[in-house]
């Protein structure tokens, strides 16, 4: 009977501070619950905002002092943007055009390349495999003077390949590392059979890594792309004749308008243009994307 | 056994990327270094002048200016990138709807352009017509519409705002990343030990992810030393010059003042500093626990 009270007198301060912590971590969700809402809702602002510009009415996107909420719903300001200059589909079509070149490059290289660093050893790999990270050490940017020279006398200034080679540069180290990845990630024994059966190394890169490295070329090939419809700097050195211009360096066309006066609707209406891939991709490829990036990026 | 049988055909396979790397960066640096020691123009005409480019690299304020800049900039952002991004983490590393939801709508933005995303605050930030001005007023934290793009230092505040939003994600990503591969044992046991939530954070979360935050801030640092589009389009590098950075000056130099010569000696100044840094980088990633 004592025993049972001295056992009840134990539990208890035990019973009550599993309620306590209990209680602390509802409240701790809940906190963390606002915060997200609260990051949420900073995060996705801007782009709101931006998106309600765009169906203003032209007029009213450039009204000072500027309303929230657009008093009418009007699709004026993409109609200018696809009548713009050349017209978007001439800036698009480039803008997929080299991206398509660049995703074309970058597994074209690193597919291969990946193989021969996750499934091969011979003397000087790792001096070989420091000079295709050296578009990491040694900054594009910096290189673009003598790409430029390069190119104006190759015929490759204004062209589609010009400007894909230069993303295919910036891309490759991060899609090598990403193939390597893919490649090393696959069992050895499945390798073995097939060579014990007498398949040359191409045979079992095709026939048995190719297939199970999908995802890592489906990887590759969506970071060429979203690097290639968003790099600036190359598009507006190389595409200076207006009908090369990609959509980034529309958009800065689009800004400077005529006559000094911004169109600031039609400069939103682009905006969320530019974006739409780019959030496509992401939000229908997100589990490769992420994915992806924590692969190249850090492992 | 099949390494040592076949593994010159290794070779091969990485031939093409050796040769694509080689015509396309390592000849492209050697050219580099080669204009780096003329006066070429883009309008044509190349003489030797040694190393007067350098000389004069280094006496010319606007691009001291620009380092001086670009360096600052890259001091300001890179630990709020870092800090925001570990916070951010910390909030959404619990796999729930709610906070994977978060994580996604961060890092959004990362997929977006640079370019499209400052010509969109480039926007918010206008005196005349920008929201984020309007919302500013309307909360009272400011009594009239900012012009943002007539100070230096508010060009960087306006830039460092928006690129934040934009790149936050990135680390946030890397940072979750880290934490959820923690062993969750070795956090428990803190909390039975009674560490409190900070003590947790800074004695074993921090410490266990060192590795992926210093590579985080590297890459990050490298990032914002190269900054140009968000000046070019946001400021041009107004007011008055103060807002060049590196990379902006050299593209100045170079393309609009047509001085290939010297924007090469520029160029190769900036490739030394950026070196530094990335040649840790790749270092650190090659060393990767995963690889060994």
């Amino acid at each position: 009977m004592t025993d049972a009270i001295a056992n009840a007198a134990e539990i208890a301060p035990a019973e009550h501070a599993a309620g306590r912590v209990a209680g602390e971590v509802r409240q701790v969700r809940y906190l963390v619950g606002a915060l997200c809402v609260a990051v949420i809702a900073v995060m996705l602002a801007p782009l709101a905002l931006s998106f309600l510009a765009s169906i203003k009415t032209p007029a009213e996107a450039s009204q000072s002092p500027p309303v929230y909420l657009p008093s009418q719903i009007s699709l004026e300001n993409y109609a200018k943007i696809f009548d713009f200059q050349a017209g978007l589909w001439t800036y698009a079509g480039n803008s997929l055009a080299v991206a398509a070149i660049t995703i074309l490059l970058c597994l074209v290289l690193a597919v291969p390349a990946g193989y021969g660093l996750a499934r091969f050893n011979f003397r000087g790999k790792e001096v070989l495999f420091l000079v295709l990270l050296a578009p990491l050490m040694i900054p594009y940017q910096a290189l673009l003077t003598p790409l430029y020279m390069m190119f104006a006398k190759a015929g490759l200034a204004n062209s589609h390949l010009g400007l894909a080679i230069i993303h295919a540069v910036l891309q490759l180290p991060f899609s090598i590392y990403l193939m390597r990845n893919s490649f090393e990630s696959i069992p050895r024994e499945l390798e073995e059979a097939a060579v014990m059966d007498g398949s040359s190394s191409f045979q079992v890169l095709r026939n048995i890594f190719g297939p199970l490295v999908v995802p890592g070329m489906v990887t590759v090939a969506l970071f060429a792309f979203i690097t290639s419809w968003n790099e600036f700097l190359a598009a507006l050195i190389f595409m200076n004749k207006e009908t090369a211009f990609t959509v980034p360096i529309m958009l800065v066309s689009v800004r400077t308008g005529r006559l000094g006066a911004i169109d600031w609707g039609a400069l939103q209406a682009g905006v969320m243009l530019s974006i739409i891939p780019c959030v496509l991709i992401y939000v229908l490829l997100q589990k490769y994307y992420v994915s992806g990036f924590l692969n190249g990026a850090v492992k | 056994m099949i390494a040592t049988r076949k593994g010159r055909v290794g070779l091969l396979y990485m031939a093409p990327a050796l040769i694509f790397v080689i015509a396309f960066v390592i000849v492209p640096l050697v050219q580099l270094v080669q204009t780096s020691l003329t006066d070429a123009s883009l309008l044509g005409g190349s003489e030797f002048v040694g190393l007067a480019n350098y000389a004069r690299a280094f006496s010319d304020p606007t691009f001291m200016r620009a380092l001086w800049f670009t360096a600052r900039y890259t001091i300001i952002i890179t630990p709020i990138l870092m800090g925001l991004g570990f916070a951010l983490a910390l909030l959404t590393a619990p796999n729930r709807p709610l906070t994977q939801l978060t994580r996604g709508i961060v890092f959004l933005p990362v997929v977006i352009g640079l370019g499209s995303s400052s010509l969109l605050w480039f926007w918010l930030f206008d005196q005349q017509v920008g929201l984020l001005n309007k919302i500013l007023v309307d909360v009272h934290l400011l009594g009239q519409p900012m012009v943002w793009f007539t100070k230096a230092d508010l060009v960087m505040w306006a830039v460092i705002i928006s690129v934040t939003w934009k790149v936050v994600g990135f680390g946030m990503i890397l940072f979750v990343a880290a934490i959820q591969s923690i062993n969750t044992e070795i956090t428990e046991a803190a909390m039975i030990d009674g560490a409190g939530p900070w003590q947790r954070v800074w004695s074993i979360l921090v410490p266990l992810t060192a590795r992926t935050i210093l590579l985080a801030t590297l890459i990050s640092a490298i990032g914002s030393m190269l900054a140009f589009d968000q000046f070019y389009i946001m400021s041009g590098g107004g007011p008055r010059g103060q807002t060049f950075t590196a990379v902006y000056w050299i593209y100045q130099s170079s393309f609009i003042s047509f001085k290939l010569g010297y924007g090469a000696a520029l160029s190769l100044i900036l490739t030394a500093i950026i070196l530094c840094f990335s040649a840790l980088q790749v270092f650190l990633t090659n060393r990767s626990p995963n690889n060994d």
